[in-house]
């Protein structure tokens, strides 16, 4: 595996990696778990590459007054180990890779290349997480509606660098779930599944549902939260819902030799609807 | 410190290779070296017009660029095939393309730079004009009028026919039967996967002609006699071939590739070391792949389920060349084992051997035996369902039987040995088969989609004798060489001709070695892989090392032994035949006198001062023999695994798996259940996930791990290992081989517990691999169409 040259650069804080990029027309480097294997193969030659993997500031989980912030930098196995994320994320976060892609990848450069087969920006999508991003120009932040824009596509600009990622905390009577139907050769999701549910008194305040892996993009099922707001948390609200995960998909459904588009498609209620059982046992 | 036979002894090459201290090819570093690169065909099948390589050669660090016509100009010669059964068609096969490429990844150029990276960036550089032509991959469909034609010398892309048995006696069995099973059955393409990717570096010395060879082979000296007869015409005595540590190869790395060609042509015409290492998208291209067969099967019994007659159609795909041994596999490796463990008298098989514009393909761990098992325990479990016979039941009522052996098969074969109810006794015991059955009823109750597999497989390992083979059409002798240099302070090197690329060869050859002469395994080094230290060697395959590999050892030993004693008989002032070897402690003492002794490591110094040897005798203590087996050694196996199916989904779980397999007499047992366990594990591969799969257009699909499922940890559940022995009269060890039989059993036990699974919606068979996806279509055919 021989990538194409590259020039090389450090940086040290957040503006410096920016202009670095601007400069030199370059690419930001964290983990390097997708745009490495893209250089290898050939498929990527960005000419430089900036490391912004010291950037120690991007790095962990912290926040307070129930919100949670997650560095961009946090490695999947510190999401994975976490206490204080929900469950959605945190399961989502054990199932990508293996412990050594686990152990460098990060979540920063996992949701800003947007591969429309991995686990995060469904379930920051049904979390309904903010994105925050810093530019030449200041900062900003997107939601995940805003964020997650099409196949590899996301709201960051070319210069941009995405800083850390923040949701609310799981309440006492929320809960959460990640469900996955795996490629069985890359372990990406072929169908993922999320979705987080809060009860009270028996019934379904709140609701976010998300699938990916069959979609160009994180994709809202804006139709399953709709069927669940409001009606009692029980098995025939939750298979009622999970069928109409039917109407949020159009029919840019993605197959392969793995799985064709049609069985994608009818693989979506059944995850939705394991994820909203996990997540409704997990509110109760 | 002896007895080492039977001890699971953990492999002594284990620290090393742990460490990362494994000496592989791609580590090799020699002063100038440099590095090539190879420029691959994007098109499965196109005329190449033109080649330009200036740009690539102007770049910076860029030393040569080479195409075919350069070295078909420089001597080098086409690829040999080394199986030819009468009547085959043998296709030319360059080690670069000359005038057409003829799958994805055949090689057109190669450039040689200062650094690998240049090479690579130099790649980019060469312009070839090809004009893509049609492209067929299907191994029946190539056949067909109208068909691209790959090569002018196989018409209809037909290499070869191979028959064996009475065709009309068969069906004129099947049309009196009382029950017959028809079955269409592929056995899908795998692509190998051996975690070390292939490599070879070369060196030329100028001054002496000679060159030195370092490739990832498990057969080194066939690559040298290869070289010299046919390929690259440097004389065998000025050509040494090395093949060191080797991680892994499962057959793949067998055969004489074009890169071994390439790379000592590169060497000798720039005059600098050349280095190559596969990426692993070279790999999948490049790599023989296995299996690949599309057949038609039908089994004629009786109402009660007494084997009359079978009957086999195969299309196998030999891709776009004739790999080594390819025409071998789907052939006398396969037909030969369709008599299975049973007494089914009359059998009839035929192979297709065809074209087609996909990487070539050759043996691939079990290599033909996968596949005869496959298709023969399919057939059996379909009619079990068919007639309502417990699986295990049907088979118990076909076994040959204890003193039936020797016993000749219809198909060629005569087996050696064997137990098999014995065997199936003991499985059923572990995998307590009634309780599965009883839990399987009360979860079909349930409405749960659980099925129970079972297999029972026999392959043929250790092939010998040599004239049998020979006879069958193979252009090499199976015999094993092995050699025992006593040094004078009584330490022992052990030169094998088999190969160890993951076997434990250095661990299990000590303990025969340390057994026979009563020597602790720290004084033995095996040494291995290299053609200027060893005699001649056959090589590792096939499941053969222990049982031929190993019987040389032991010839070489009696001769140390018998040289030792006389030497200490003479010293001792006694008869030889007075003299006892003890080999629990290596020393030789007089009968009934035990104080009157030499030690092994004292005989072995005597013997280098040479003066007081017995009259006439030579100094010297080295011993080399060769054994050539009497007949193949028969493993074989009874599995047993229980798999519970998603229904919404079609995912299956492997929940439970045993195998007890009788591969004779053991040298150590962690060995052989890391061989089973491993072998289960590739079987289970190909049952439930491995596919080398080509769109109709002749484009690799699983060119990558992203895309070719390998079996993963989390896909098994614990394989519980049991086993039975009947020693093999074949070799003197009393071993059979171990090497294969998970992979030959694996698949179809999987695959037979998939199918019992789905057997009450009336499923009766789905091709492999078995993913969701097709299960699921099946279960909602099943149901009438989808939910």
């Amino acid at each position: 595996m021989y990538p194409p040259k590259f020039d090389y650069h450090k940086a040290n804080t957040v503006q410096e990696a920016i202009s670095l990029v601007k400069e030199s027309d370059g690419k930001f480097i964290a983990g390097g778990h997708s745009l490495i294997p893209a250089m290898n193969l050939r498929l990527a030659d960005p000419g430089t590459l900036v490391d912004i993997s010291r950037l120690n500031d991007m790095k962990g989980i912290g926040g307070g007054n129930g919100v949670i912030s997650i560095g961009a930098l946090t490695t999947h196995a510190m999401v994975a180990a976490s206490e204080v994320l929900p469950d959605a994320l945190t399961e989502a976060a054990g199932m990508i890779g293996d412990p050594q892609v686990r152990n460098r990848g990060t979540v920063g450069g996992n949701v800003a290349h947007a591969d429309p087969a991995s686990d995060l920006p469904t379930v920051l999508m049904a979390l309904r997480a903010s994105f925050h991003m810093t530019s030449e120009s200041g900062e900003r932040s997107a939601s995940s509606d805003e964020f997650f824009i099409d196949l590899f596509e996301t709201a960051l600009g070319e210069n941009d660098v995405l800083t850390s990622i923040s949701l609310a905390e799981e309440g006492a009577n929320t809960g959460s779930s990640y469900q996955k139907l795996f490629n069985p050769a890359s372990r990406y999701a072929m169908v993922g599944a999320a979705a987080q549910v809060t009860i009270e008194n028996g019934t379904i305040t709140a609701a976010g549902v998300a699938v990916g892996g069959l979609t160009p993009k994180a994709t809202r099922a804006s139709s399953v939260e709709a069927a669940l707001v409001g009606q009692p948390a029980n098995d025939a609200t939750i298979a009622s819902a999970a069928a109409a995960v039917a109407n949020d998909l159009d029919d840019e459904v993605m197959g392969d030799i793995h799985a064709s588009a049609d069985y994608r498609r009818m693989m979506a209620p059944v995850f939705v609807r394991r994820a909203l059982e996990t997540a409704v046992s997990r509110a109760s | 410190m002896a007895n080492y036979m039977g001890k699971g002894i953990k492999r002594v090459e284990d620290p090393r290779f742990i460490q990362g201290q494994g000496k592989y090819v791609a580590n090799l570093q020699i002063y100038g070296m440099t590095h090539a690169a190879i420029k691959r065909s994007p098109y499965p099948h196109a005329k190449i017009n033109s080649i330009d390589t200036a740009e690539a050669e102007a770049l910076e660090g860029v030393l040569a660029v080479f195409t075919g016509q350069d070295m078909i100009d420089g001597g080098v010669g086409p690829i040999p095939c080394g199986f030819t059964p009468p009547d085959i068609k043998l296709p030319p096969h360059y080690s670069l393309a000359v005038d057409k490429v003829r799958h994805v990844g055949d090689g057109v150029a190669v450039v040689v730079a200062e650094t690998a990276y240049i090479a690579y960036d130099a790649l980019d550089l060469i312009e070839v004009d090809y004009e893509p032509l049609e492209a067929i991959v299907d191994a029946k469909e190539a056949m067909a009028d109208g068909a691209p034609q790959l090569h002018e010398e196989t018409p209809n892309n037909l290499s070869f026919t191979w028959p064996i048995g009475n065709e009309e006696e068969v069906n004129n069995a099947l049309a009196q039967c009382d029950h017959v099973v028809e079955v269409d059955l592929i056995n899908q393409r795998l692509i190998p996967n051996a975690m070390e990717p292939r490599a070879a570096v070369a060196q030329w010395d100028g001054a002496m002609e000679n060159l030195t060879l370092w490739t990832t082979s498990q057969n080194p000296h066939t690559i040298r006699l290869l070289m010299s007869a046919f390929t690259f015409g440097i004389p065998e005595h000025k050509l040494r071939v090395i093949s060191p540590d080797v991680g892994g190869g499962f057959g793949s790395k067998i055969f004489h590739y074009a890169e071994e060609l390439i790379v000592p042509f590169c060497a000798r015409a720039i005059g600098r070391p050349v280095k190559w290492v596969a990426t692993r998208s070279e790999a999948h291209l490049t790599d023989a792949h296995g299996r690949d067969h599309i057949s038609r099967a039908k089994m004629g019994m009786t109402k009660d389920g007494e084997f009359q007659a079978l009957h086999i159609e195969t299309y196998a795909n030999m891709g776009a060349y004739l790999s080594l041994f390819a025409p071998m596999i789907p052939t006398a490796l396969y037909h030969t084992l369709m008599a299975g463990l049973y007494k089914t008298p009359l059998i009839y098989g035929i192979t297709y051997g065809t074209m087609t514009n996909t990487t070539p393909v050759d043996a691939y761990r079990g290599a033909g035996r996968p596949e005869a098992s496959y298709l023969l325990e399919r057939v059996i479990d379909i009619a079990s369902h068919d007639l309502g016979i417990d699986p295990i039941e049907l088979r118990r009522k076909n076994f040959i039987q204890p003193d039936e052996f020797p016993y000749q098969t219809p198909v060629a074969l005569i087996y050696d040995s064997g137990d098999y109810d014995g065997v199936f006794d003991e499985a059923v015991k572990i995998a307590d088969y009634d309780k599965m059955r009883t839990e399987q009823s009360s979860a079909r109750e349930e409405g749960r989609l659980v099925g129970v597999g079972v297999s029972g497989c026999i392959e043929a390992s250790g092939a010998g004798p040599s004239a049998a083979v020979v006879g069958l059409g193979a252009a090499i002798g199976l015999y094993e060489s092995g050699a025992i240099r006593v040094h004078p302070t009584g330490k022992i090197t052990v030169l094998t001709g088999a190969h160890s690329h993951g076997q434990g060869h250095e661990t299990s050859l000590a303990q025969i070695v340390g057994d026979e002469l009563g020597v602790p395994i720290e004084d033995i080094e095996i040494v291995h892989g290299d053609t200027e230290k060893l005699p001649y060697g056959v090589g590792t395959y096939a499941s053969r090392s222990m049982a031929v590999g190993g019987g040389a050892l032991v010839m070489s030993a009696e001769k140390i032994r018998d040289k030792v004693t006389k030497i200490a008989a003479h010293q001792l002032e006694a008869a030889v035949e007075d003299m006892v070897y003890d080999r629990e402690n290596g020393t030789i003492y007089v009968k009934g006198a035990p104080d009157k002794s030499k030690a092994f490591a004292e005989i072995a110094f005597a013997v280098t001062l040479a003066n007081n040897l017995p009259e006439g005798m030579e100094p010297g203590l080295e011993e080399t023999s060769y054994f050539d087996p009497p007949n193949f050694t028969f493993p074989n196996s009874a599995h047993i695994c229980q798999v519970e199916i998603d229904k919404e989904s079609g995912e299956v779980a492997l929940q439970d798996y045993i195998a007890v397999d009788d591969v004779g007499n053991i040298i150590n047992p962690l060995l052989v259940e890391g061989q089973i366990v491993g072998g289960v594990a590739q079987g289970v591969g190909q049952a439930l996930w491995e596919h080398g799969a080509y769109d109709e257009n002749g484009q690799l699909l699983s060119g990558s791990f992203m895309d070719y499922a390998m079996p993963r940890a989390d896909g098994f559940p614990g394989i519980q290992v049991g086993r039975t022995i009947t020693p093999s009269p074949s070799n003197p060890l009393g071993v059979k081989g171990a090497g294969e039989m998970g992979t030959i059993a694996g698949t179809v036990t999987v695959a037979n517990a998939v199918m019992d699974a789905l057997a009450p919606l009336g499923i009766r068979h789905i091709d492999l691999p078995l993913t969701a996806q097709k299960i699921k279509a099946a279960i909602d055919a099943a149901n009438g169409g989808g939910d």
